[in-house]
């Protein structure tokens, strides 16, 4: 049985890693041991934790104004603090901050998969208009009418849908 | 039903499957959100009720459901909470919620739905061996009849929204907890570690993120949720996980080949120790378990399966030895009883002989 590195008394049940001006040291601990220690078992650090300055405290503090989300009115220090959103219009909210999150962890790309059964008319909107505008730039006015159109019948239904 | 019931007999995920082996279990995940509501770790405690209230009322019309166990977090004692997160049916952090959070969970163990967590909903699958495919087609079943009574929060372009930005997309997380001692034994298993991250999938040990590969288990995910299909997502990890599962084998083979006597030692050792130790703490017992696992696998050892291993990883954890036991044991004390129950269970386990080399 490994006995903990600290007290020499209890088994050791925590595996801890620290890291120090590129040290690796190793230690097996005791629950107590790690408690006075301020050890938490917690996860390596995310995606989020770096992007936003979290793994590295020296960052410096933004000096953009700290502005807060109308829905739930969670303010961007908060999200740093959590790395959790509040609500779903964080994502309106915060999306300049999270864009080049989205871009490094997923490359350039939009969602694929499922779709629930109300949104359906939703992404077929957006997917119009995105070819919509396309048509539009290319100057193939042709395609654009017809897209047009389209888009037209795509908000037929959904108003439909929504009554 | 309580949570006593289930405590002797263990989950679905660890029983025979005729896939099991190399990969022991396969879960999915899909995180889900209420439209118009404050995620959990955000919202009051008033809103986390209501919205705990409304998704247990849509839980109960989902006939997948029907007869499943509903439990209230606050209404459980610590130790029932332990015991449904050493079976892998809550996290950690769920444990430490309050009113408003719960579990949803099927008499078989095999879909359990948390409440309030990090999301509102995270829905789970799990089975044993690998069967992504098959787990993929119940848990979208059971997410679209959800969502006749529940309007999810979703996005156009980024999907289902969630609490971490870091799940947005599909809000799926697919994975497959694999045993790999003889990669260990032949001192692969780092590259393929790395190997399994440069190509976007992590992983980690068996007891979840953060922790290290006790008794060679290692369990595969996937990592990226956006610009990719559910079932894009599941099959190139499904490919992956073969081809880790066919290097296994292959080890296996090379170190019966090459290094049998190192093998049988590791196993005998094993054997050993689990028969005789009046001590053992649970990080032992999950390694001399994997070597006993290998000597299953190889039909080197008599009078065990690997049914018996999965049992005793399962009842020898805090929660459970407690619940056992009926009564509280101090962490000195459950290496004792551990040792205990695991001498029990295995009292009629023998070495195969080595025919070509023991003179019998």
């Amino acid at each position: 049985m490994l006995i903990c590195e600290n007290c020499q008394i209890n088994p050791a049940t925590v595996d801890f890693t620290h890291v120090e001006n590129g040290e690796v040291q190793k230690l097996r601990l005791c629950a107590e041991c790690a408690a006075e220690k301020n050890i938490h078992v917690h996860g390596p650090l995310s995606l989020t934790d770096i992007l936003f300055g979290l793994g590295d405290e020296n960052v410096e503090p933004s000096t953009t104004p700290d502005h807060a989300c109308p829905s739930c009115h969670m303010r961007r220090s908060d999200f740093r603090k959590t790395t959790q959103l509040g609500c779903p219009v964080c994502y309106e909210t915060f999306a300049a901050e999270l864009a080049p999150m989205f871009k490094a962890m997923h490359g350039d790309v939009r969602h694929v998969g499922k779709v629930p059964r109300l949104e359906q008319v939703n992404v077929e909107l957006r997917l119009l208009q995105r070819q919509l505008d396309d048509a539009v730039e290319k100057q193939d006015f042709e395609e654009a009418a017809r897209l047009r159109d389209a888009v037209r019948e795509a908000n037929l239904t959904k108003r439909a849908d929504a009554n | 039903m309580r949570v006593e019931d289930l405590v002797e007999r263990p989950g679905a995920w660890l029983s025979m499957g005729p896939e099991t082996g190399v990969a022991i279990s396969s879960r999915i995940r899909l995180a889900r959100n209420i439209r118009g509501a404050a995620f959990p770790g955000w919202a009051g405690q008033e809103e986390s009720v209501q919205i705990a209230d409304s998704i247990f009322d849509a839980l109960g019309k989902v006939s997948e459901l029907d007869g499943a166990l509903v439990l209230k977090i606050d209404q459980l004692d610590p130790v029932d909470r332990q015991i449904l997160r050493e079976r892998h049916l809550i996290s950690n952090e769920l444990v430490d919620k309050g009113e408003g959070s719960g579990l949803v969970v099927t008499r078989d163990e095999s879909v359990a739905v948390m409440v309030n967590e990090e999301d509102h909903l995270r829905l789970q699958v799990i089975s044993p061996g690998i069967n992504l495919d098959r787990l993929w087609a119940r848990i979208d079943a059971i997410d679209s009849s959800l969502e006749e009574h529940l309007t999810y929060s979703f996005a156009p372009d980024i999907g289902y929204l969630t609490a971490c930005p870091t799940n947005v997309g599909t809000g799926l997380r697919a994975s497959v907890m694999v045993h790999l001692p003889g990669l260990s034994l032949m001192h692969e298993v780092e590259p393929v570690v790395k190997g399994l991250s440069k190509i976007g999938l992590a992983v980690r040990g068996l007891l979840g993120e953060g922790t290290e590969a006790a008794g060679n288990m290692f369990q595969i995910s996937n990592q990226v949720t956006l610009g990719q299909s559910e079932v894009e997502i599941i099959g190139r990890l499904s490919e992956v996980v073969s081809e880790v599962i066919v290097h296994e084998h292959n080890a296996r083979q090379r170190l019966m080949e090459g290094r049998e006597s190192q093998v049988r030692d590791l196993v005998g050792r094993a054997h050993g120790i689990l028969r005789q130790a009046h001590l053992m703490t649970s990080r032992e017992m999950l390694d001399l378990l994997s070597a006993l696992r290998l000597g299953i696998e190889l039909e080197l050892v008599r009078n065990a399966d690997v049914k018996l291993v999965n049992e005793l990883m399962l009842l020898t954890q805090p929660g459970h030895l407690q619940r056992i036991l009926k009564q509280t044991i101090s962490p000195e004390e459950r290496d004792v009883v551990r040792a205990r129950m695991v001498r029990e269970r295995l009292a009629k386990l023998t070495i195969e002989k080595d025919l070509t080399r023991d003179a019998t």
